[in-house]
């Protein structure tokens, strides 16, 4: 459907006024019941309690608000339309051409730095237990951002359940350690693979849906699994979860105090520090989350990943062209299940303790988001999303209340600014080259 | 052309629920042969292709694909994406459904996928980076460069395909069925958005496949210049229902596809069909 | 015998809830075509408008429950349709346009801020009112058990049904329903008929928001505590409900809310508590799987 549009001219100073002032009579109707009032316990029963200086800040900053916007987007837009636009094919292959040249660059460059960074953290923290626990949860992130990404960005399957396969691999783990005595290394491959399976049974029924259902009904298989966790108590703790889950070994030595049987402080006759195993772990999620690039970025060149993102753009068109979009999209399910699955065990490994509570639907938002946030289909872009959504509550104990109000906020503001996510740059997997073709 | 049909469609009935989109069609598609649907809007010719290609299940009659090697293939049976696949009818869309992010160079060669997706084994020879993989994911580029190169698309090959200009993109629509190997090429409305010259090397492309690469080609066309020009044979529709049927020559004199063309006056008798 | 029927008071009271819930989905959904993944939070927030007006008017020394009931629907149903205008205008209207994922995801970053904003504005506990109207008619006793019907349900049944019939009346008879109907079927062309589509689509958000606050009254009264996160379990519970009886139809959405609820009531009952959600999901799966177009409506048809 075409939209109108209007003729653009620049508002003078009374409109921006009144536009600005409408906005605030907005923030004023809406800020009454939820800012401007609100109820506290006094000891069994509610009373009211008025803040109205706060509402006046509310509105006071959304009519500034509204004119600072209104201004810049003005500027935006006369930035713009200084660009040509020309639609014939001469000018787009020569923007597609320019393009290319500058578009891998730079990203690959910040890539690799961003690999350094990583590695070399650790030997410039190596005290601070603090720092080295904040790069792990971040490099969680980021490996469930890249999990989902295969499913989200290159197959376009907005799945708002992910958390259920990051939930199999944690449970597997747990249960086989602690029930049956596995080790990581082998409960990983096993626990992938069961998340797979998960991924192909969940995504089985939804393979016929459009995108919103589609999303509401992961959703609802995020919440049968969380409720099955919580409710079904022989088999997984219930509420209270599973505990004294094992540290990973390596070659079956442990991160244990020396004198104790099969200490790798021991052996290598170090001197015992419980920082070997925060900084086993974080090398550890680090391996993981790079092999996760790896292959991600590895399946992208090749037919299935090629497939995964000609059925995101459109799956008629594929079903034309012989290509079984049925096996695709679950192959798309299945593989960023098993991720999610492989982070899981992780999780599971370095808490030593898990429970429903870590797996709701929250944490799907928050992974969707870092995606969506980073632009879907762009690998750098999932870590800067990770970097922000885990380092924003600890800048201080105000923020982390108000950590999950930005995102949301930032969502809605991304995608009516940029539907395609910050970094939405797709990069193609094959490039001619006149002398040759680079793959 | 060959003389024998290719594609043998019996009785063929689609209905909406009360509306007859397509009423009893018979039609037999020559092999190696340009055949043109034509017939005014609302006719049923795009219907007509969705039944062909697995995208609408008939409600009665039959779709038989005689293919050389494999026999006869009852199309009606078939999911769509077996349809390319197994019995290598193609088609192209109304509306042109290119994959708008991914250049023309990976659309051409996504239509390869069953090939490809073979030679990787489940991708896992594509990530080991056999050789076997390797050489045909390089044919596979070649194939698409040729066709490529053929259509005068060379030099749009990096761009988005979403980026390129209404007439380029049909273009590269054909070049893409091309690639995925068809003995049907089934076309809605080729020349749509093309100017003369372009139509015009339509024409020679079109001839050109059917001569030199052995495609049969089936054609939804308004564009009078095309159809009548490269056609060997001529189906009218309307209404759903087939009116005439028969080469350019005798379709352009045909009263009764002037009457559904242009209308009737008060005075006219309706005609009886000649053949 | 007797508990199967206070059950099934129990679930049309529940079926009612969720129906006026689902009404604010089947009718975004057959106006723009996309769930609003955001309504379930807007019943949320009227909940809490609720517990804060019952409050305040007790603290004025309000003692008269219709009265006090009054006020609050009507302060409820207010705020929260400009809660839901501001729903359309931020995360739907700019993206109206763009492809499929772009509204969802903004729809979900407002569910995200709603329910964080109320966390962070209203505080994290639930809150607690105290009862109203739990008095009622006792209907019959069959030995230790007795079937009794509150004031508080015998008001849901009745308001949601009053509504039903004003509602039904508002979409096949007045001005605004046939426009709101025209847009429906075909956006552009009541655009270009000189319809104000805009208008039509902001007072469908605002009337399904006005439907979701009145829910959101009548459950704070029936329960006596709200928390955050009802509007995320309501939520999905009342779009599947619109589902079940066929997205796009009003009077599929209220018997899918009824079916809903009365199956709710009667696993929570006979079978087990805590896994009656799961129930709810499950006919959501197995609907859209075997019959997207629910009970009662059109099937779609896509053009190749």
């Amino acid at each position: 459907m075409t939209a109108i549009v209007h003729a653009h001219h620049t508002p003078t100073l009374s409109e921006r006024l009144k536009d600005a002032s409408a906005a605030a009579f907005i923030a004023l109707i809406l800020g009454i019941p939820m800012i401007g009032m609100t109820t506290v316990d006094q000891g069994g029963f509610l009373a009211v309690m008025t803040r109205w200086p706060q509402l006046a800040l509310f509105v006071g900053l959304t009519f500034a608000g509204r004119i600072l916007f209104s201004l810049a987007l003005e500027t935006i837009k006369r930035r713009s339309q200084g660009r040509k636009s020309g639609k014939s094919a001469a000018s787009a292959a020569e923007a597609a051409n320019a393009a290319l040249k500058r578009g891998t660059k730079p990203e690959s460059v910040i890539g690799w730095l961003a690999v350094g960074i990583a590695v070399a953290l650790p030997i410039f923290f190596s005290e601070d237990r603090y720092i080295i626990d904040i790069a792990t949860s971040v490099l969680i992130y980021i490996m469930l951002g890249w999990g989902l990404n295969v499913v989200v960005g290159l197959a376009g399957l907005l799945d708002l359940g992910y958390v259920a396969f990051y939930a199999v691999g944690a449970y597997t783990y747990a249960l086989l350690s602690t029930q049956f005595g596995w080790g990581f290394w082998e409960a990983l491959p096993v626990a992938g693979g069961l998340a797979a399976l998960f991924g192909v049974l969940l995504g089985w029924p939804t393979l016929r849906l459009r995108g919103d259902y589609l999303a509401i009904v992961t959703l609802g298989f995020g919440e049968i699994i969380r409720l099955l966790l919580v409710n079904w108590t022989e088999l997984s703790g219930g509420p209270n979860g599973i505990t004294s889950i094992p540290r990973p070994s390596v070659f079956g030595y442990a991160f244990l105090p020396p004198d104790t049987e099969g200490s790798i402080a021991d052996l290598l006759g170090i001197e015992f520090s419980p920082m070997h195993r925060l900084l086993f772990l974080y090398y550890l999620i680090l391996l993981l989350a790079l092999l996760t690039n790896l292959f991600v970025t590895a399946m992208r060149r090749l037919p299935l990943g090629r497939a995964w993102e000609a059925v995101r753009e459109d799956e008629i068109a594929c079903k034309a062209m012989g290509i079984n979009v049925t096996t695709v999209k679950l192959s798309a399910f299945a593989i960023g299940a098993m991720l999610g699955g492989f982070a899981g065990v992780f999780f599971a490994a370095r808490q030593g303790f898990i429970s429903p509570e870590s797996f709701t639907f929250s944490e799907s938002a928050i992974i969707l988001a870092i995606v969506v946030l980073g632009g879907m289909g762009s690998q750098l872009g999932v870590v800067l999303a990770a970097l922000v959504l885990v380092m924003l509550p600890e800048l201080g104990r105000d923020f982390a209340e108000y950590r999950m109000l930005l995102f949301g906020f930032a969502m809605i503001v991304i995608m009516v600014w940029r539907p395609g996510g910050i970094l939405a740059n797709r990069t193609p997997t094959l490039i001619h080259v006149p002398t040759g073709d680079k793959a | 052309m060959t003389g024998k049909t290719l594609l043998s469609v019996q009785n063929l009935t689609m209905r909406f629920g009360g509306l007859t989109a397509i009423d009893n069609l018979s039609l037999n598609v020559p092999d190696q042969a340009i055949t043109g649907i034509i017939g005014p809007n609302g006719a049923g010719k795009t219907t007509f292709f969705n039944c062909l290609t697995g995208f609408y299940k008939p409600t009665e009659g039959a779709v038989t694909l005689n293919h050389p090697t494999k026999g006869p293939i009852r199309l009606a049976d078939l999911p769509s994406h077996k349809v390319a696949q197994a019995a290598q009818v193609v088609r192209t869309f109304q509306n042109i459904r290119l994959f708008a992010q991914m250049t023309v160079l990976e659309n051409l060669v996504v239509a390869q996928h069953n090939a490809l997706q073979k030679a990787s084994m489940f991708s896992i020879a594509g990530l080991l980076r056999l050789p076997g993989y390797r050489k045909a994911a390089g044919e596979a580029v070649e194939r698409a460069l040729s066709w490529l190169k053929r259509l005068n698309l060379m030099d749009i090959v990096n761009v988005p395909a979403g980026a390129l200009p209404y007439g380029t993109q049909r273009r590269v629509e054909i070049a893409r069925a091309l690639c995925v190997n068809p003995l049907l090429l089934c076309l809605d409305e080729p020349a749509a958005g093309l100017n003369p010259k372009e139509s015009a090397e339509l024409n020679t492309l079109l001839l050109h496949l059917v001569r030199e690469e052995g495609v049969s080609i089936l054609l939804i066309e308004h564009d009078m210049s095309v159809v009548m020009n490269v056609s060997d044979h001529i189906c009218v529709l309307n209404y759903g229902r087939k009116i005439a049927e028969g080469t350019p020559a005798e379709i352009r004199v045909d009263p009764n596809v002037i009457k559904a063309y242009l209308g009737e006056d008060e005075d006219d008798q309706p005609v009886e069909k000649a053949s | 015998m007797a508990q199967a029927l206070q059950q099934l008071i129990n679930g049309l009271t529940l079926g009612s809830v969720y129906g006026l819930i689902a009404i604010g989905y089947t009718m975004v959904y057959g106006i723009i075509g996309m769930i609003n993944f955001a309504h379930g939070d807007v019943y949320m927030v009227s909940a809490f408008i609720a517990v804060t007006t019952f409050t305040l008017l007790a603290a004025l020394g309000v003692s008269s429950v219709p009265l006090a009931l009054l006020v609050v629907l009507v302060v409820a149903v207010l705020f929260t349709s400009a809660y839901g205008w501001t729903v359309e205008r931020t995360a739907y209207r700019p993206l109206r346009n763009s492809t499929r994922l772009a509204p969802l995801i903004s729809a979900i970053g407002m569910s995200i801020f709603l329910q964080n904003m109320v966390q962070v504005t209203q505080g994290a506990r639930v809150k607690p009112v105290p009862p109203m109207l739990s008095d009622g008619i006792t209907l019959f006793t069959s030995g230790s058990y007795s079937v009794r019907i509150s004031s508080a349900q015998i008001l849901i049944i009745v308001l949601t049904v009053v509504l039903m019939a004003g509602f039904t009346w508002l979409i096949t008879r007045t001005a605004f329903g046939r426009q709101q109907r025209a847009c429906e079927q075909d956006r552009l062309v009541t655009a270009f008929l000189g319809y104000n589509v805009d208008r039509i689509i902001s007072l469908t958000f605002m009337i399904g928001a006005a439907l979701a606050a009145v829910a959101g009254v009548m459950v704070t009264m029936y329960y006596g505590v709200v928390d955050f996160y009802i509007g995320f379990v309501a939520g999905i519970k009342a779009f599947t409900a619109a589902v079940l009886g066929g997205v796009g139809s009003l009077p599929g959405a209220m018997l899918g809310g009824l079916i809903i609820g009365l199956l709710e009531s009667f696993w929570a009952s006979y079978l087990s508590p805590e896994y009656k959600d799961i129930g709810t999901f499950v006919i959501l799966i197995m609907v859209l799987m075997f019959r997207p177009s629910g009970l009662l409506g059109r099937p779609e048809v896509e053009k190749v």
